[in-house]
């Protein structure tokens, strides 16, 4: 069973437009139609060692 | 006895005599008292409450003080062995009951924010003053932050970092009142949680509702310093849930969070009216700094430790001491030799005294300021003639600079329970 396609957040490279995107959408910005999207960071917890 | 006693005298050389005059001035009756009665009267003199020692003055000269030359220290040495003055009829073994009369503790200055603090041990072994010195750096415990779990970190500095730098930041609260965590989960008795979420705003967000001329005005865009009062305490623990199979444990239980606290801290007594955080001057510490749009997200877990794991739970800044300088004058020193000399001390350890007839005479004013540089005997042979650098190998002047954990007195007393305790455990695993 897949999970439902998730929709993922990007950051436009040029203008810094947070964008939706699902699987087979076209890789652009919706406000400024630049092509490089930036992914956002994982919001899982990551653990260090303060030393 | 009294042949080798001379010959003793004899073979030093001359300028050691010269430097043990001064001392030896007032010394000189009580040791012609001691020579005449070497026959048998050794432990009845020994026993007379001023006379310590029955030492050539020279020798007991070497025997107390460091000199430093100016080409290199001599007698640094302390002597331990028993029989080591046996040939003039010396006991040199170490008696309790002589420590206990002779060692003193003067304390000299404190900071006016009580973290800092000068005091002298005086009549103490240098193996001993310094145990007390390395158990201050590395075995007093401390809290400091071990684990740091990142939720959010879009700033410049790098993770690993920004946990490396949480960690060193001291935190004021009485290690006494905590466990050492060691293998167990953070609970209420062993751990404290701070949390961190600080964001910067988005210059775009911020310029929308302002009118053209306020945008020009506002060109420089918002920068946050996060500092160490950001991080704020959870009593309660950890706020992030661990991530589980949802799907499972969703309806049953509670989910976890990376903390088991039993209770709130802040309902504990020894919290009730004495809430962790960062206060003056501590809570002024950079962390990162944040650019527009930047956000942290984390929680930090602090737990006891000791320095010698890693130098964050390292109690002091440091803590240091030197041995008592002694500067003596072997000769009056008057007129402009006075005044040439008083010049030559980087640290004003000289002063003048007007003496009749409009004359001046040097006298040594501050001794515990001399960094022994040796400046005043540089410049021929005359000035070594002139001045004797010493240090006293008994006196330890000891400074501790707190790191705010615990005051400087309380840390002493604390590293001296701790060689204390590991005397009993020698002593307990001897018998």
């Amino acid at each position: 069973m897949d999970p439902p396609p998730e929709q993922v957040n990007y950051i436009c490279g040029d203008c810094g437009m947070e964008n939706t995107l699902k699987p087979g959408d076209v890789i652009q910005c919706r406000e400024c139609g630049y092509r490089i999207l930036y992914k956002k960071r994982t919001r899982r917890i990551v653990q260090y060692e303060a030393r | 006895m009294a042949k080798k006693d001379q010959k003793m005298s004899e073979t030093e050389t001359e300028e050691e005599e010269t430097e043990a005059e001064s001392m030896s001035e007032s010394e000189s009756g009580s040791e012609e008292q001691k020579q005449e009665s070497k026959g048998g009267g050794i432990d009845y003199i020994m026993s007379l409450p001023d006379v310590p020692r029955n030492l050539p003055p020279h020798v007991e000269l070497q025997r107390t003080r460091v000199f430093a030359n100016i080409d290199a220290p001599t007698h640094t040495d302390s002597i331990q062995y028993s029989g080591a003055f046996a040939s003039v009829g010396l006991d040199n073994s170490f008696r309790l009951d002589q420590f206990r009369n002779n060692f003193r503790v003067e304390v000299i200055r404190f900071s006016d924010d009580g973290m800092d603090m000068e005091f002298d041990m005086i009549g103490i072994d240098p193996a001993i003053a310094n145990a007390f010195r390395r158990i201050l750096i590395a075995e007093v415990p401390t809290m400091a932050i071990e684990k740091v779990f990142i939720a959010n970190n879009t700033s410049l500095i790098q993770d690993e970092v920004l946990a490396h730098r949480l960690g060193l930041i001291p935190i004021s609260v009485d290690p006494r009142l905590f466990e050492y965590a060691e293998n167990n989960a953070p609970n209420e008795r062993n751990t404290i949680v701070f949390k961190l979420h600080v964001q910067c705003a988005k210059d775009l967000e911020e310029e929308k509702g302002q009118s053209k001329k306020k945008k020009e005005e506002k060109k420089v865009p918002p920068r946050i310093t996060v500092k160490a009062k950001d991080l704020k305490w959870l009593p309660k623990g950890s706020e992030f849930y661990l991530e589980s199979e949802d799907s499972n444990s969703n309806s049953s239980s509670k989910s976890k969070t990376y903390t088991s606290f039993t209770c709130s801290q802040d309902s504990l007594p020894k919290f009730s009216n004495n809430k962790i955080g960062f206060k003056e001057p501590l809570d002024d510490i950079n962390i990162a700094r944040l650019g527009p749009g930047q956000e942290i997200e984390l929680e930090a877990q602090a737990v006891k430790g000791v320095g010698k794991t890693h130098a964050k739970w390292s109690p002091v800044a440091t803590a240091w001491y030197r041995m008592l300088p002694e500067v003596v004058l072997l000769e009056e020193i008057e007129d402009e030799d006075a005044e040439t000399l008083k010049e030559k001390c980087p640290v004003g350890v000289f002063d003048i005294e007007d003496i009749a007839n409009g004359r001046k005479r040097l006298t040594v004013a501050r001794p515990r300021a001399c960094t022994l540089c040796r400046e005043c005997i540089r410049g021929g042979e005359e000035w070594e003639k002139r001045v004797s650098l010493r240090r006293v190998k008994d006196h330890f002047i000891f400074t501790i600079e707190s790191t705010g954990a615990l005051p400087p007195e309380v840390l002493f007393t604390e590293a001296v329970k701790i060689l204390e305790s590991k005397c009993e455990r020698v002593i307990s695993e001897l018998s």
